[in-house]
Parts: structure tokens; C-alpha cells; sequence
């Protein structure tokens, strides 16, 4: 059965940590980055568990700041 | 299937439009006005007029929206916009000309501006960010703040009786002769978003075939001014300020 494979890249540098994208992502796969900082001294989001993205682009879509790049593909496994 | 393989180019689904710079925009994490200026970079985008397109700058949080973006752009006095839109889009009939102002800007100090642009019926659009209050000079309360809402100027909440009522400028823009799209939208959502960025898209088709006045409200959070964290000023929002304001095209012609 073909599954549908996503990969996201964030610009941690551009982050600002809003979260919005934490709570957009249906399967709660980001997070604040637990007592980080980048270099504008911002909080900023991470993806904890990449196993099961599906690349849907909802993180990407309500990031203010176009920080998510998001790739997508099927697999056959 | 690792995740190297998945991101090649060729499974690229969504990234920052390439209309939009590289330099980080100084709003507060979380502000709606990234999200519209990201619609609007793609909407030009899908329709190839990244060369032909002047966008006017309001004073507000949007002041510098002109570094963001890379199109042309003019920068108003506080709510002056439409007026130099006006000027653009008849000297140059072949530009989509479009205004980008906060409430502020475009429902208080520009309203005479707002008003009498959509009017004359120019071939132009309005990007009107409603946020409901001023959001770069401290949270003060503006015409468009809601009944009820605590504010820096307003601290136990507008009321009627000392502050007046809440100027809905956009169901008013809908009854002019004047407009030709009127559309009230949000983007607290993924659903919303989309469908904000068709209205924009529909505006600016509009601007580009000689049609017009178009606005598009979005209804906006300003998370810092309203003191929530960006997650709850969209709850905020949602039960507060959609039931001032409703949602949708309010006119199409
Ligand atoms: C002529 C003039 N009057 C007042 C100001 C102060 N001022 C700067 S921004 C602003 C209001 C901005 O509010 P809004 O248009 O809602 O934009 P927001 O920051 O909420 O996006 C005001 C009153 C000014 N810059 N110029
Ligand atoms: S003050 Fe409000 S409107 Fe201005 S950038 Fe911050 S959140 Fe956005
Ligand atoms: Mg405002």
C-alpha cells in the first residue's frame, strides 16, 4: 500500500516561537525546543517526531513568518 | 524511506514565497500581518505581476511592509493611502495598484481617504488589516474596537455611552455604489487562509481588469496589543470579534 511521506525544514534562525504552527499540526508533531534560543534570542520550534509527517503544509500555511519549508512524497512500503 | 529522500526539490510542497525577502520582518511572533503578507506574495506570484505591481504602505505595524516584499511600493501618510493608490493607478492603468493599512489608518485618521476612493469606484484594491486596535503606538483603542473590549486607552472595556459604537467601515463599503468586490475575511486558520487569499486574488483580478473598488477586511490579531499569547488571541477572536463582524464576501458584482 503507498503511504504518503512528509518532511519539513525549519528556519530555526527566522523562528520567533509563536507556536502557531504547534497547534496546526494534526498530529502534534512540533514543539518549542525546550530552554533554546537562536540568535535573536527568540524561542523556536522544532519537530519532534518526523516519523509520521504527512507533509499536509498546515504548519507552513499558518506561520507568519514563512519559516517552514515542507516536502512531500509516497512510498510504496 | 528517509528523510533525505523526501526532500528533494521535486517534493517541495510549500515554501516562503519567493516574492517575499530574505530580511526577517520585525512583527511580534505570531502577528497576523505576516500571514497576509505572505498571501499577498503569492497571490502576485500565481499572477505574474511581480513587475507591474505598486502596493502603498499605511503608518502602523505595516509601516516597513515595503522591505518584505519585493514589488514596488510607495510609503502614505497615516491614512493617505488611498489617495496616492488613486494617483498610481491612473497614471499607470496597467499596474495593480493595491493599498495595505491597518484600522487605524484606514477606519480613523484615512477614513475620508478610505471612503471617498471606494467611491469614485478606482481600479484598485484595499487590504484592510483589522486588528481593532492601534498596535504599534501601545494597544489603544480604535473605531473598530469591539463593545467591551479592555484596551490601553479604554482599560475597563469600550462603552458606548463615553467611547461611541464600533464603526463597521466595511459592511459600509458594501453599500456603495462605488465598490465592486467587498469581502471580509480571517486568517486564524488553515481553512481561513485559503480562503482569504482566493478574496485576494478575486480583488486583484478586479484592479487588473479595470474593475473596482475592491476592499478585503481580514480580521486580525494583534497578540502583543491584546496581551494573549498568539495561540488564545485567535480563541479571543473567534468568540469576540466574529460576531461584530461577519465573515464572507459581503458584495460581488
Ligand atoms: C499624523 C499621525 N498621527 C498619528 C500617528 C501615530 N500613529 C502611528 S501608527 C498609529 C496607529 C496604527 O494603527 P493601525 O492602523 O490599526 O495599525 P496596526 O499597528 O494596528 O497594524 C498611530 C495613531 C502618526 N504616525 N502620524
Ligand atoms: S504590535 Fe500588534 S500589530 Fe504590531 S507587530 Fe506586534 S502583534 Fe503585530
Ligand atoms: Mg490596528
Amino acid at each position: 500500500m503507498s503511504k504518503i511521506k512528509g518532511a519539513v525544514i525549519i528556519d530555526t534562525d527566522r523562528c520567533k516561537g509563536c507556536a502557531l504552527c504547534v497547534a496546526a499540526c494534526p498530529f502534534g508533531l512540533l514543539e518549542v525546543a525546550p530552554r533554546r534560543v537562536n540568535r535573536k534570542g527568540y524561542p523556536y520550534v522544532i519537530q519532534h517526531d518526523d516519523d509520521r509527517c504527512t507533509g499536509c503544509a498546515s504548519c507552513g500555511i499558518v506561520c507568519p513568518d514563512g519559516c517552514i519549508e515542507i516536502y512531500r512524497t509516497k512510498t510504496e512500503d | 524511506m528517509t528523510r533525505e529522500d523526501i526532500i528533494q526539490p521535486q517534493n517541495l510542497v510549500y515554501a516562503k514565497p519567493s516574492l517575499m525577502n530574505d530580511v526577517g520582518m520585525h512583527y511580534c511572533p505570531g502577528c497576523s500581518h505576516g500571514v497576509v503578507h505572505k498571501l499577498i506574495a503569492e497571490v502576485i506570484e500565481e499572477m505574474n505581476l511581480a513587475d507591474k505591481t505598486i502596493g502603498i504602505c499605511p503608518v502602523g505595524c505595516a509601516v516597513f511592509a515595503y522591505r518584505y516584499l519585493d514589488v514596488d511600493w510607495l510609503e502614505a501618510a497615516h491614512g493617505r493611502a488611498p489617495a496616492i493608490a488613486t494617483a498610481c493607478k491612473r497614471l499607470w492603468p496597467d499596474r495593480l495598484v493595491f493599498t495595505y493599512q491597518g484600522d487605524g489608518d484606514l477606519a480613523c485618521i484615512g477614513t475620508c481617504e478610505t471612503i471617498h476612493a471606494l467611491n469614485r469606484g478606482e481600479k484598485i484594491t484595499l487590504i484592510f488589516i483589522n486588528n481593532a486596535i492601534y498596535g504599534m503606538t501601545g494597544g489603544q483603542m480604535a473605531p473598530t474596537t469591539p463593545l467591551g473590549m479592555k484596551t490601553a486607552t479604554c482599560p475597563y472595556g469600550r462603552e458606548a455611552e463615553l467611547h461611541g459604537y464600533p464603526l463597521n467601515i466595511t459592511d459600509m463599503a458594501a453599500t456603495m455604489p462605488g465598490t465592486a468586490y467587498v469581502s471580509r475575511q480571517s486568517v486564524h486558520n488553515v481553512a481561513a487562509i485559503r480562503k482569504a487569499k482566493r478574496a485576494i486574488r478575486k480583488a486583484f483580478e478586479n484592479s487588473m481588469n479595470g474593475r473596482g473598488s475592491n476592499m478585503v477586511e481580514i480580521l486580525s490579531t494583534c497578540n502583543a496589543g491584546w496581551k494573549m499569547t498568539p495561540l488564545k488571541a485567535n480563541q479571543w477572536m473567534e468568540e469576540n470579534i466574529f460576531k461584530l463582524y461577519r465573515l464572507g464576501d459581503l458584495k460581488d458584482e
